[in-house]
């Protein structure tokens, strides 16, 4: 039975790029001469460390535990001693450091005791959510969401249709295409762990039509199991979540909502037979699958490569010409980010390394005037005007910007890619998203210490009445006193000596003194009328 | 070598805007090579003048504006809108008439408005109807197409003598050969004539229109190598002719002595080359798809209404400036439903909220 796709009309069919990096077979990437593990290779809270340096790890030990729900440990991808647990550039696109582990390999490869579990069916989902968690598994498709936060989504709602990921649509990269050929059976296998977790009423595998390898090895291990293979037209960005969901199933994710809102999860392949591994045989997430390739390297391939090995030690394994790399870009050509440094490691994101020469990724020529072709428009996933968008972003007219739903932008960049005048779009748009959120940041901010102001004003003037009706006090009760003599000369009390004048004032004194002790109720209350 | 830090995405497909023109500049050559066939040299001649002008005219404001001037004449969008009016002028226009519609197309309603991708209007339509509007006994001096009056004494050189001297090279002045186009004669009889009288003229002769009908197929042909290249969308030109279809035909199945049928309308005048090559131009033409549709209907519109009440004979120029006022409306109603969005997000409803409830409160202050 052959499913149909939905009908959807965007996208772009940019160079494939695929066959030089699939030509060779998958291999063990060498072993470096040190790790350096990022305690945040996930989205949510970062690991938090359990090892100090020193310490001597057993392969598959965890050397950082998950803080938190959203939040996965980070495991020895093999035996060694820690260097060093401090701060490190990550490959992430701000370039900015964070915590790390370094650890130095011993060369023996030694295991910590691991075993898998025989029946998975037999355990509860609660359960075997937290065992996915404590074995690291993040999404391994783009974002690295911890997988047990998602698929806990999913067991609270009702779920129809679990969609798996295995469209792998950016140029470049066949990381998902090996992983499928290779691991085919572990990828049915963890789809049918996740479905014991959601129990969805359908299991569909999307896969592009450019990987026959892959689907024929796919179809095999499906054969007798609830997993679909649904082949779809080879088109970016058709691996994009949202994207492939809409055309699997014709339902769109509704804005600010997740999948489950909608009764699907979405996995990608490589995060599902990272599923299967830890539940088969209780091996945690330490290495991945990754792709390097690009002219700069004498022989592009795939490698399954530890985490936190060193990109300088693939790209040596690869055979780099150093006098060609222009460009080094983790990720694919159209989403994927630049790095500047090839110490970075690579993290369980990290599905490709991109070394290009000048002329296979040459700088972005100088851009024309928009022309408003619309070409833009007939790409865009979302549905957006791009070129509307880069009229109000260019202008700082960000309130139409958002009008135009900016935020709904994925920055897939297919806009760009077809824009004729070759205007660099999404770096417009992440101008305009920046200064939106700056604008909104400093809105905040603004608010608070206007409210702190305020309150600090309200107070002040709240003491200074307090001071005010003291003062009041005790002039109204001086002129009391005042009174009260000049009531006793005026009834001819003269004062017989001096003397006595001064002790009679005395006395006034002290009187006033205790009325004026005993009366501050009194014009509290008036001062709170007022 | 130093590694690049550039944000995604890293590769384009950059053809460059010149190669949109240019492939709107081939697809003319249908339209152009039947206009040459039919009405004879002088065609060529316009639009080798006017895209000349159009170049030199454009050159000299990038100049004066301190652009690189190079690096803007190729992406060749002066030589298209050059091209574009030479084709819409009658084939023995005075070469002044051509240069200065063309130089005020370009300097005038391009430049002065900014450049490319900046003006409101359509260049080459402004200028077409300032020369309509200024020299109206040249601009509407048409040739017989090929086989009718006198087209056969015509050759080459007397297209050029014509053209430069006003003279054909007998000495006989151009009005000696001149005959009303089929929307002309249409709209001087259709009320004194019926239907199979007027279809009887030798001026409409085939089906709609004698030799008209063949530059109209020409321009059809390659609007739809455009639209199938990707280069147009079905949009503009699908409004335009379907509303012209659509009028024309409720019109002439009421009254066939009084209103043309929708075969003229569609293959009688300029039609096919407004639709597909002057309606479509994106830069003042609507954004969105349904944007589009709806600028294409609104000058299908405006031509009927103009061709068959007003005193010019064809109207597309008309319709398209006169819709390149509305395109900034259509825009403001015509966004897309974004992915995962429930409904259409007008952008009027953004901005107008907060207008509503100010107009609101100064009303009731007022009252």
């Amino acid at each position: 039975m052959k499913r149909p796709v939905f009908e959807y009309s965007w996208g772009i069919h940019p160079p494939e790029n695929k066959v030089q990096s699939t030509e060779r077979p998958l291999e063990d990437a060498p072993l470096p001469d040190r790790l350096v593990l990022p305690l945040q290779q996930h989205i949510g809270a970062p690991a938090q460390p359990l090892v100090e340096p020193g310490t001597r790890v057993l392969k598959g030990q965890q050397l950082a535990s998950a803080n938190g729900f959203i939040s996965v440990p980070v495991h020895a991808p093999t035996s060694g001693t820690v260097l060093e647990v401090a701060e490190h550039t990550i490959p992430h696109p701000s370039g900015l450091t964070d915590l790390c582990v370094v650890l130095e390999p011993d060369g023996r490869d030694e295991w910590t005791e691991h075993r898998g579990i025989d029946d998975f069916s037999a355990v509860a989902p609660r359960e075997l959510l937290d065992y996915i968690r404590d074995h690291g598994v993040a999404g391994l498709g783009g974002a690295g969401f911890p997988t047990a936060a998602k698929l806990g989504s999913g067991t609270d709602s009702d779920i129809e249709f679990l969609v798996l990921n295995g469209v792998e649509c950016e140029p470049y990269i066949t990381a998902d295409d090996t992983l499928m050929f290779e691991y085919a059976e572990a990828v049915v296998k963890g789809a049918e762990v996740i479905a014991h977790l959601v129990q969805p009423r359908e299991i569909l595998l999307g896969i592009e039509d450019n990987k026959p390898e892959a689907i024929e090895e796919l179809r095999k291990a499906a054969a007798n199991s609830p997993v679909q293979i649904v082949v779809i037209p080879t088109k970016y960005p058709s691996g994009g979540e949202k994207q492939l969901i809409q055309i699997l199933t014709g339902r769109e994710v509704p804005r600010g909502g997740i999948p489950a809102d909608i009764g699907i999860v979405c996995m990608n392949v490589g995060t599902t037979a990272a599923v299967w591994k830890a539940v088969d045989s209780g091996e945690p997430l330490i290495s991945r699958i990754t792709t390097v390739t690009g002219k700069a390297v004498d022989t592009p391939r795939n490698l399954e490569v530890l985490l936190g090995t060193p990109i300088r030690s693939l790209l040596e394994h690869c055979g780099v010409q150093r006098d060609a790399l222009y460009r080094l870009i983790m990720g694919g050509p159209l989403m994927g980010f630049t790095l500047t440094d090839e110490n970075l490691p690579v993290i369980k994101t990290t599905n490709c390394i991109l070394a290009a020469t000048r002329e296979e990724l040459p700088p972005p020529p100088p851009a024309q005037p928009c022309i408003r072709c619309g070409m833009c428009a007939e790409v865009c996933p979302a549905y957006l005007l791009p070129q509307q968008l880069y009229w109000y972003s260019k202008a700082k007219e960000f309130d139409r910007a958002e009008a135009h739903n900016l935020f709904d932008c994925i920055e897939c960049g297919a806009c760009a890619y077809v824009c004729p005048s070759n205007i660099p779009l999404v770096q417009y748009y992440r101008f305009a998203k920046g200064e939106i959120r700056k604008a909104e940041h400093e809105r905040i901010l603004a608010e608070r210490s206007r409210e702190r102001f305020e309150s600090r004003k309200e107070r002040l003037a709240r003491e200074e009445q307090e001071k005010e009706a003291r003062r009041k006090a005790r002039r109204e009760a001086a002129a009391r006193a005042q009174a009260e003599k000049k009531a006793a000369a005026a009834r001819g009390e003269k004062p017989a000596d001096p003397r006595a004048d001064e002790v009679k004032a005395a006395v006034e004194r002290v009187r006033a003194k205790k009325e004026a002790a005993a009366t501050p109720a009194a014009p509290d209350n008036d001062n709170q009328a007022g | 070598m130093a590694l690049v830090n550039i944000s995604s995405p890293h590769t384009t497909r950059g053809s460059g805007a010149g190669s949109v023109m240019l492939h709107v500049i081939l697809a003319t050559i249908p339209g152009f090579l039947a206009l040459t066939w039919q009405f004879g040299g002088g065609v060529a001649i316009n639009v080798i003048l006017a895209g000349l002008t159009a170049l030199a005219s454009e050159a000299l404001v990038l100049r004066l504006r301190g652009r690189p001037v190079m690096f803007y004449l190729r992406d060749l969008s002066a030589l298209l809108t050059g091209i574009l009016l030479g084709l819409a002028l009658p084939p023995f226009v005075p070469w002044w008439v051509t240069i200065t519609g063309t130089a005020f197309a370009v300097i005038v309603a391009k430049q002065l408005y900014g450049g490319l991708g900046y003006n409101l209007f359509n260049p080459a339509m402004v200028g077409y109807v300032v020369l309509l509007i200024s020299f109206p006994v040249q601009m509407t001096a048409w040739l017989p197409p090929e086989g009718l009056g006198r087209s056969a004494e015509l050759g080459l050189g007397d297209a050029f003598s014509a053209i430069f001297t006003g003279q054909v090279l007998s000495g006989e002045t151009v009005d000696a050969f001149t005959m009303a186009t089929p929307l002309d004669t249409l709209r001087i009889y259709a009320e004194s004539l019926t239907e199979e009288e007027l279809f009887a003229l030798p001026v409409f002769g085939e089906f709609a229109g004698r030799g008209w009908w063949i530059v109209n197929l020409g321009f059809l042909a390659g609007g739809i190598y455009l639209w199938q290249r990707g280069y147009i969308t079905w949009h503009t030109p699908a409004g335009l002719i379907g509303a012209l279809a659509v009028l024309s035909l409720l019109f002439h199945a009421n009254d066939a002595d009084r209103f043309a049928s929708p075969l003229v309308h569609l293959f009688g005048g300029a039609t096919m080359l407004g639709a597909f090559f002057i309606a479509t131009d994106p830069v003042s033409c609507a954004t969105s798809n349904r944007g589009r549709l709806l600028f294409g209907i609104g000058v299908g519109v405006i031509t009927f209404v103009i061709r068959t009440w007003g005193s010019y004979p064809d109207a597309i120029a008309f319709g398209v400036l006169l819709m390149n006022l509305a395109a900034p409306l259509l825009d403001h109603y015509t966004i897309p439903r974004t992915y995962g969005h429930v409904r259409t997000k007008r952008e009027v409803e953004a901005e107008a909220a907060p207008q509503a409830q100010a107009s609101t409160e100064s009303g009731g202050s007022g009252a």
